[in-house]
């Protein structure tokens, strides 16, 4: 009763489940491009293109997807030989325990006449499959908790997968086990089975089990007479061994019952058999209740991923399913964190000890704001620091066995943070040689938002100070704050010649270069030397500067103008941050 | 045989796959030999701007990374060369942050001792492979080709920290175009930026002055641009092919990368240089190449 109603109930919402999650992939988008399309418009886009690929060549390469990445897991084995290994024991393991022992009855009963589960080779096989599975689940536990995988990050989605796993296999060995050891069970048996038996005739097959068959009995006592054995082993033979293979072919629940053996009796007359058979099934339908909601979606979502990324061509693809498959690539992570353990950012990472620059810890908050959640000030300007450090190497896209195309996913997600989150430092560094690279994107409207943004949290308030109608104030302590590096000190040597304005190109290129850039090369290094650090922090020109070296290379005094001035930026940007501080401290934040 | 450790950051596996084909095709004959590393990470020039200790972490993560080789570094990339000469420059002095980020290496189990020499592509192909050399080595020469080369500053200057070549008057480029019997032309604005550093965040300063890098190469008859270096490459390939297609009626001044102008005349495929890569067509080069020689 409780099985059967488990067992619906779960069904029922691992089908609803489903559903739900097929149907976010239609209405959801990971971020800016594509925003306006339907899901309806979606859906059929979908439907459309892939019955055209199903009917053109690129079927082929369809299947040789499907065989070499989902079944064979090509991406994992080129990665680690262990990490494919464990892979595949749970992979097929799993998969082939679900068809011949959880749908064995439907399975392989229509397949084989003799399909009996206590029989050989399915006896066997039950333990084999779940031994694989176990072994996979241990060569998990060993990477996430014990091997020091650098940037490899467990999260409690993590833990959850290998916990249900390890739950489903060691409650379904310990009940096998016990069952083996289990007298109760022995003479539900013998009733079913051999019930018109003599008492002798009982007593010797027993014995035999006894003995030979792992059973823990308090009838019989050994040492056990061979003439007793013989004859109980007679009796197995024409009652038992037709439809019971020898427990010892159930090797992992064999050896499992001659662990619990000592306990064996007070085990089975505590009732555990009955338990460990709830737990068993319990936790396979808790597992595939929740499977639609956690990691393992990704036995849907990553094949889709996969084979869809086999055809698609990034710049052919039509944007509504561009849109769809984004939001199927966010399901199809599994944190393996492959991505994270080459990505070129990773000493970003190190340096500022923000997790969201590592590829794999982003797709937990881009899924999060796909579904519209709302985050905090502190959690977007993290996420959005992390998206944009990143140097467009494109390694995470290369190397992600789940197949994702993390470089397009962060272009989008990228520019919906930086259209509408806040204003973002980074964005005034090489990091954007990217975006601008793809500039045409972006609607020209809009386009340079975030550089004003950016622009105007770093500099907006030095810019005053750089009014050439306000009189300066040359008094200590003026001085504003010192260069942060001794060795960059080295403004105090210029003797105004303006070679480094005159070399420069930027300062080339304009008209009116004062107006453009607030102040020229050489007029920043003045200003330093008068102590208004903060007048050249306002300087546009520092953010203009190409670092070329034209100024310092020319400087007949030494000066390291273009390192003073990346000093400068370093200035601003900390600027920004502490004002952050203050103001999350002063509770800005809720 | 030269054995060097492989640098090729990362424009070039993303945007500029055919410099790596074309330099490794090139080095081959030449006998080097390239190791690579997989664990390398961003020189640390993208983050330069805003993120002192980010910028260091990642040159000296690789530097370190190398030294466990105990091999040289080869650097394709003028901005990677950059990046790692200036990390090094800065290491060679004591400071807090310096100590923070060899504290940082340090728990990665690496070391940082600054033993890794950081050479230019062209460096090693000038100095240790040497002229004579590669004269021998090519099948046919370029006629009547002009070819404009494109520095790149972050090789040439700091020139104190690059040591790359003299700053005022370099002609290591030159002299290895004019191997392959190209002309190395003279013009205005040869050692000036490509623009590529403000891409992004100013891009039509950026595109001025390309663009006047461009005025003065077509106005000294080069047929042809030459780089050695992705950012210069991309700017004056792709970008410039952005500019074009903004600007109906420009005439553009295609881009060759110098393994790939260096590689036809030494008669490796055009497949294996990758010549199809590039946005702007550059087959017509293949009309400049001379019969083989005797």
């Amino acid at each position: 009763m409780v099985f059967t109603v488990s067992l619906y109930a779960s069904l029922i919402i691992f089908f609803l489940g489903l559903i739900y999650r097929g149907g976010t992939w239609f209405q959801r988008e990971a971020g800016f491009y594509g925003q306006e399309m339907s899901a309806s418009a979606r859906f059929f886009s979908a439907f459309q293109s892939m019955l055209a690929v199903i009917f053109s060549p690129k079927i082929v390469r369809l299947l040789q997807a499907f065989v070499l990445d989902v079944l064979l897991q090509r991406k994992i084995l080129k990665e680690s030989v262990l990490r494919w290994a464990m892979h595949m024991l749970i992979f097929w393991g799993f998969i082939l325990l679900l068809f011949m022992h959880a749908l064995g009855q439907i399975v392989t009963d229509s397949l084989f006449s003799n399909y009996e589960s206590t029989l050989n080779p399915y006896f066997f096989l039950r333990d084999l499959f779940g031994s694989m599975v176990l072994a996979g689940v241990v060569i998990a536990v060993i990477r996430r908790f014990f091997l020091k995988i650098p940037r490899l990050m467990t999260s409690s989605m993590d833990k959850y997968a290998i916990g249900i796993l390890a739950v489903i296999i060691l409650s379904g060995f310990l009940l096998s086990g016990l069952k083996i050891t289990s007298e109760t069970e022995f003479s539900n048996m013998v009733d079913e089975y051999a019930g018109w038996l003599s008492d002798e005739e009982l007593r010797a097959l027993e014995s035999y089990w006894v003995s030979d068959q792992g059973l823990v009995s308090s009838d019989v006592t050994r040492p056990f007479e061979a003439d007793v054995l013989q004859q109980g082993k007679q009796a197995h033979e024409s009652y038992c061994a037709y439809c019971h293979a020898p427990a010892q072919s159930a090797f992992a629940s064999y050896s499992t019952g001659k662990i619990l053996s000592p306990a064996a009796g007070a085990m089975d007359r505590a009732g555990f058999v009955g338990i460990l058979w709830y737990i068993h099934f319990l936790s396979c339908f808790i597992g595939l209740a929740y499977l639609p909601f956690s990691k393992m979606l990704h036995i849907f979502s990553t094949p889709v991923t996969i084979m869809a990324n086999a055809v698609m061509d990034e710049k052919k693809s039509k944007p509504e399913n561009v849109a769809t498959r984004q939001i199927i690539e966010l399901d199809a992570c599994t944190h393996c964190c492959t991505c994270s353990l080459y990505c070129s950012a990773m000493m970003g990472y190190e340096a500022r000890q923000n997790t969201y620059i590592l590829p794999s810890e982003k797709i937990a908050p881009l899924k999060a704001l796909a579904a519209g959640r709302d985050l905090d000030e502190a959690e977007t300007r993290a996420i959005l620091e992390g998206i944009y450090l990143c140097t467009n190497c494109d390694r995470c896209t290369v190397v992600c066995p789940s197949g994702i195309n993390l470089r397009q996913l962060w272009l989008n997600a990228r520019e919906k943070l930086l259209q509408q989150g806040p204003a973002e430092p980074l964005v005034l560094s090489q990091l954007s040689f990217v975006r601008g690279l793809n500039r045409k994107k972006t609607p020209a409207d809009i386009y340079p938002l975030p550089l004003e943004k950016a622009d105007n949290a770093v500099s907006a308030k030095y810019r005053p100070l750089l009014d050439p109608d306000r009189s300066i104030d040359l008094t200590p302590p003026a001085a504003g704050r010192q260069l942060a590096s001794g060795f960059e000190n080295t403004f105090s040597y210029c003797f105004g010649c303006q070679n480094c304005s005159t070399v420069c190109p930027v300062v080339g290129n304009y008209e009116d270069p004062q107006e453009q850039l607030g102040l020229l090369p050489h007029q920043i290094m003045c200003s330093l030397g008068l102590g208004l650090t903060e007048t050249a922090m306002g300087a546009k020109m520092i953010w203009d500067c190409l670092t070329c070296y034209q100024c310092q290379e020319h400087c007949p005094q030494n000066v390291n103008v273009t390192d003073i001035l990346y000093e400068l930026k370093y200035m601003a940007v900390a600027g920004v941050d502490e004002a952050r501080q203050n103001h999350d401290q002063a509770g800005g934040l809720r | 045989m030269e054995r060097y450790i492989f640098f090729i950051g990362c424009q070039i596996p993303s945007r500029v796959p055919q410099y790596e084909t074309a330099a490794r095709a090139v080095l081959k004959k030449f006998g080097v030999e390239l190791a690579d590393i997989r664990q390398f990470n961003c020189c640390g020039y993208p983050m330069r701007n805003v993120d002192k200790k980010a910028f260091l972490l990642s040159s000296v993560k690789n530097l370190a990374l190398s030294e466990t080789q105990g091999l040289d570094m080869l650097v394709l990339c003028n901005c990677c060369f950059g990046a790692l000469k200036n990390a090094e420059h800065i290491m060679a002095e004591k400071g807090p942050l310096q100590d923070e980020v060899l504290g940082t290496v340090r728990e990665m189990g690496l070391d940082y001792q600054g033993k890794t020499r950081i050479r230019h592509y062209l460096s090693v192909l000038y100095h240790d492979t040497g002229i004579a050399a590669i004269k021998k080595q090519l099948h046919k020469t370029y006629e009547e080709l002009n070819i404009a080369v494109q520095y790149g500053c972050h090789a040439l200057r700091p020139s104190t920290v690059t040591q790359f070549d003299d700053p005022a008057a370099p002609s290591l480029f030159d002299e290895l175009v004019a191997a392959t019997g190209a002309k190395s032309v003279d013009w205005t604005n040869k050692l000036e930026c490509c623009g590529a550093p403000l891409m992004g965040t100013n891009d039509a300063l950026s595109a001025d002055l390309f663009s006047r890098k461009l005025e003065a190469a077509i106005k000294a008859e080069a047929d042809f641009f030459c780089t050695s270096c992705p950012y210069c490459q991309i700017q004056f390939d792709t970008v410039q092919q952005m500019l074009v297609e903004d600007n109906a009626g420009q005439k553009p001044l295609p881009s060759i990368l110098f393994p790939q102008l260096l590689g036809l005349s030494m008669g490796i495929d055009p497949q294996t240089l990758g010549l199809g890569a590039n946005k702007l067509d550059i087959s017509k080069i293949e009309s400049y190449l001379s019969k083989d020689k005797e």
